[in-house]
């Protein structure tokens, strides 16, 4: 090839840069770092361009937006509200939407960024949890982004709360009677926050700066660390695609990665763009200011927060009165409650599953979901719990369209919550068995190719053929159980994890996690007789149960 | 690159494994192993097609850059028109084009980017080298023993006094938000007993009058007070608000945040009176607190046949006619009952407070 030097336009600044900071060093390391293909690996990547389209957007936004609560006459070019008296929040919210060129499509793409941030970082975190790439070395960034997530919510909480119109004001009602509720102290953050008594005159100006300085500031640190760790332990690989625990590959960072990188940045950039321009979204204008007293009925809030509101919906009125204190707990226990089993648990987790398995190894090949029945039942045991809730946000809603008494829809929602998760986990752990079996039927004689064959006798016998050599890696990258924990040490005495109630909890959740398991076995290289194959599908019937 | 798919090529039906069969190569954006071989990065390029992909490219980087002169032609030149902006019908028109000016633009560059680097990128995969992200034994111990010598040479281990005495002066600084920011707001004392109805209620009985006036609840200019011979249809429902509440200035919002009553119209032998509220009501009228005993929604929507108020926000219903008792959803307690009567020039009136606080429970209620 030859030719190596650089066109002086570009070696010069690079020279530039390297006299002064050694910067080639890093670069050479760098510019063709490995980063492996899955469509999947892309969730997060629409989190964090969702996130640089709100900054942009928003910094946009705080040119006219005024955080004030004092209350004027509206005279902007929107008629229907011509002299009525609003905050002055509403008001210049109204004047971006109607008195600034492209205000209203930069509130629309920040309200609908909003939704995609949130949205990719669920999506983004379930892949994550599905395919165990939170396994070690990767906690941190795990427990980075559960914090990511929790900041995320409260930031659209605040957003959604600040133009002041009808909609958000319940919201921060609704907030306010949450804050009320806590024991102890809740009377006093309540003042705190508010200024004194609700609405007051300072949550607007107090909510704008947590809104555009203190929360997307943390989260702009955060979502740099949680790069930083990213691109320092290299990206996970799925199995299959020609990584190994030793080795990643694929295609460089510079210029294949960049380039795909820039284009889904585009991508995202142009959903979002066509969303607002053509997908209304908060149309403030019909809501009218804000009035402690109103309130329109199918009142939603934005998708993210549905799951808290669904869990207000369905509880029973419980209240308990003590020592002259009252305890809500028709307020508490579903506002605290549900976040706190998911968020908990999803910041234990990484944890007691090194505890439970005793797998203490580095893990940068993922898991396939059906590979890890446990933990992937386990996970939807948590979706169903969530989605079960959020569509309990919208009782009303769905008792309205559908003809249905809303307390026997409120009614269904109270026990599904509690039989739903458990079904999930039994039917999602049946069906990564079922794909595990058919991974081993694959293996043990090829795959089906669909072709029939008549033999001169008058048989029929469908082809089987063996898989190609990708398939055959994904599918025996399946990892067998370890083997139980050991219950004695090497002296005979009762190993020391094993021992007291702990230990004993201990080993039966790891019994537990490993109870069922289909063995891979095969080349996956068709059979001469199909007598064979169901001699030994009946024997894997026999080790599965 | 192919993840899903058999690779398998062929002639003849094939079973596939995961997602369905390849589509027409030559495809913009095929699934994983959609691609033929000459459209995946690192491919040798066929000099030909790639000049003829190149202009293909060209033109999506044309197309964006179109789309952009669009947006700032429309820009300056359309919606600026006839003194700018002004109205619903010009803010659609402006969002329309703008919006699917900005998103045309984006869309196009990315199909150019994609589409370059599908078919004109020669790089090849490779693969690096995964290294254990912990440090070895050697260079452990070393800072192990660089981080003892410096607690040595620092004293800090030696010197307790100096430890705990520098230990006491940190620990204000960590006080100190708890100080400065204890001006956020007043301490809540007894504010959330009372709503502006005792206030009112005072008032009016210091001028000699038996209570405070009812006013409808329609904005400072229109609300007037209300006499019962107005309010005589059963079924009817309305809010209302202690009379001079909206001479309150800047505190009017709070105070009818607490204050917000909804009145409502029953038969007079359908109501169930509460035990030391009986002569509360004027002729089936009955006032209670519209702020929900749950979370403070406004308990709104009211059901003339049933006479259930309903709370929309999270659906506690109340019976109007028993003391607004909870029948069903989350709210714990009824919705409390403010005493109402008439006064001699037939005006209803509120004769007290609400008897007990209303909104949300909380920990000091009792």
């Amino acid at each position: 090839m030859a030719d190596t030097s650089l066109p002086k336009s570009v070696s010069g600044p690079l020279n530039h840069i390297d006299d002064r900071l050694g910067s080639s060093n890093f670069l050479k390391r760098n510019i063709k770092k490995v980063f492996p293909d899955h469509w999947s690996f892309l969730l997060g990547e629409i989190a964090l361009y969702s996130f640089v389209i709100l900054l942009l957007t928003g910094v946009f936004l705080t040119l006219w937006f005024k955080p004030s609560m004092l209350e004027v006459h509206y005279h902007g070019s929107y008629g229907p509200l011509e002299g009525v008296m609003m905050s002055e929040a509403y008001a210049s919210s109204l004047d971006i939407t109607f008195d600034v060129r492209g205000g209203l499509l930069m509130r629309q793409m920040h309200h609908w960024a909003a939704l995609l941030f949130i949205a990719s970082l669920m999506a983004h975190m379930l892949r994550v949890f599905f395919t165990g790439a939170y396994r070690k070395p990767r906690e941190f960034n795990w427990f980075i982004g559960l914090g990511l997530f929790t900041l995320a919510l409260l930031e659209g909480l605040f957003g959604y709360s600040l133009p002041d119109d009808l909609l958000s004001g319940a919201g921060l009602r609704i907030t306010q009677g949450v804050l009320e509720s806590i024991p102890v102290v809740g009377t006093y953050g309540y003042m705190f926050l508010f200024g004194g008594e609700f609405p007051g005159q300072d949550i607007i100006p107090r909510m704008f700066t947590l809104h555009i300085l203190l929360i997307p500031g943390i989260i702009l640190a955060l979502v740099t660390a949680h790069m930083m760790i990213m691109w320092h332990q290299k990206h996970t690989q799925m199995p299959g695609t020609g990584g190994t625990e030793q080795k990643v590959t694929g295609y460089p960072f510079y210029p294949v990665f960049l380039a795909k990188s820039g284009a889904y940045f585009l991508f995202t950039f142009a959903v979002i763009a066509l969303l607002g321009a053509f997908a209304q979204i908060n149309p403030i204008w019909l809501y009218g200011p804000y009035d402690p007293s109103a309130i329109s009925s199918g009142s939603q809030p934005d998708f993210y927060m549905g799951f808290l509101e669904g869990s207000l919906r369905i509880m029973p009125p419980w209240e308990i009165v003590l020592f002259g204190h009252t305890l809500s707990l028709s307020v508490l226990i579903p506002a605290l409650v549900p976040l706190g089993i998911v968020m908990t648990g999803a910041a234990v987790w990484p944890a007691l599953e090194r505890w439970v398995t005793g797998d203490h190894r580095n893990h940068h090949v993922n898991d396939r979901p059906r590979n890890a029945p446990t933990r992937t039942a386990v996970g939807m045991m948590a979706v169903t719990f969530y989605g079960l809730l959020w569509l309990a946000g919208g009782n009303d809603i769905i008792s309205e369209r559908f003809h249905v008494s809303l307390y026997a829809t409120t009614w269904f929602f109270r026990i599904a919550i509690f039989v739903g998760p458990i079904l999930a986990f039994m039917i999602t752990k049946r069906i990564c068995l079922g794909l595990q079996r058919s991974d081993a039927a694959t293996m043990a004689h090829g795959y089906e190719a669909g072709i029939i064959t008549m033999s001169p006798e008058g048989k029929f016998e469908e082809v089987h053929k063996t898989p190609s050599a990708a398939e055959i890696a994904k599918i025996t990258s399946k990892e067998e159980p370890r083997p139980p924990l050991p219950a004695v040490d090497a002296n005979g005495v009762p190993a020391k994890g094993s021992k007291g109630p702990m230990g004993h909890l201990r080993t039966r959740l790891n019994m537990w996690w490993n109870a069922d398991t289909i063995p891979i076995e095969g080349d996956g290289r068709p059979h001469e007789h199909h007598e064979q194959e169901l001699v030994e599908d009946e024997s894997r019937k026999e080790l599965t149960r | 690159m192919s993840d899903e798919t058999n690779e398998t090529t062929g002639a003849g039906p094939e079973r596939v494994i995961g997602t369905p069969p390849p589509v027409k190569s030559g495809a913009l954006l095929a699934s994983g192993g959609g691609d033929t071989e000459e459209y995946k990065p690192g491919a040798e390029l066929d000099e030909r097609k790639a000049k003829k992909d190149e202009r293909i490219v060209a033109l999506f980087f044309l197309l964006a850059f179109a789309a952009s002169v669009g947006f700032m032609v429309y820009f300056i030149g359309w919606s600026g028109r006839n003194g700018g902006m002004h109205g619903l019908e010009r803010t659609r028109e402006s969002n329309f084009w703008l919006g699917g000016l900005m998103a045309l633009s984006f869309l196009a560059m990315g199909v150019g980017v994609t589409l370059w680097m599908r078919r004109l990128m020669t790089s090849v995969p490779i693969e690096q080298a995964r290294y254990d992200m912990a440090t070895d034994e050697e260079t452990r111990s070393s800072l192990a023993a660089d981080i003892k010598q410096g607690a040595l040479d620092s004293g800090l281990g030696k010197r307790p006094l100096l430890r705990r005495t520098l230990l006491l002066a940190a620990a204000p600084l960590g006080l100190a938000p708890l100080f400065l920011l204890r001006d956020l707001g007043p301490l809540p004392e007894k504010r959330l007993r009372h709503t502006y109805w005792a206030k009112a209620v005072a008032k009016a009985k210091e001028a000699g009058k038996p209570g405070v006036r009812l006013i409808v609840d329609s904005g400072p200019e229109a609300s007037a007070p209300l006499k019962a011979a107005d309010f005589n249809t059963p079924g009817g429902m309305i809010t209302v608000l202690p009379e001079g509440i909206y001479d309150l200035g800047h505190d009017a919002l709070t105070q009818i945040a607490k204050a917000s009553t909804i009145l409502i119209n029953i038969e007079p032998d359908k109501i169930k009176p509460v035990k030391g509220q009986e002569n509360w009501t004027v002729n089936g009228i009955i006032a209670y607190s519209k702020i929900c005993t749950h979370v403070g929604c406004p308990a709104a929507l009211y059901e003339q046949t049933t006479h259930h108020i309903l709370c929309p926000c999270h659906q506690s219903t109340f019976d109007a006619t028993d003391g607004a008792k909870v029948i069903f959803g989350p709210a714990a307690r009824p919705l409390p009952q403010l005493p109402l009567a008439v006064d001699e020039e037939g005006y209803l009136i509120a004769t007290g407070d609400f008897p007990e606080p209303i909104g949300p429970s909380y920990w000091e209620r009792g």
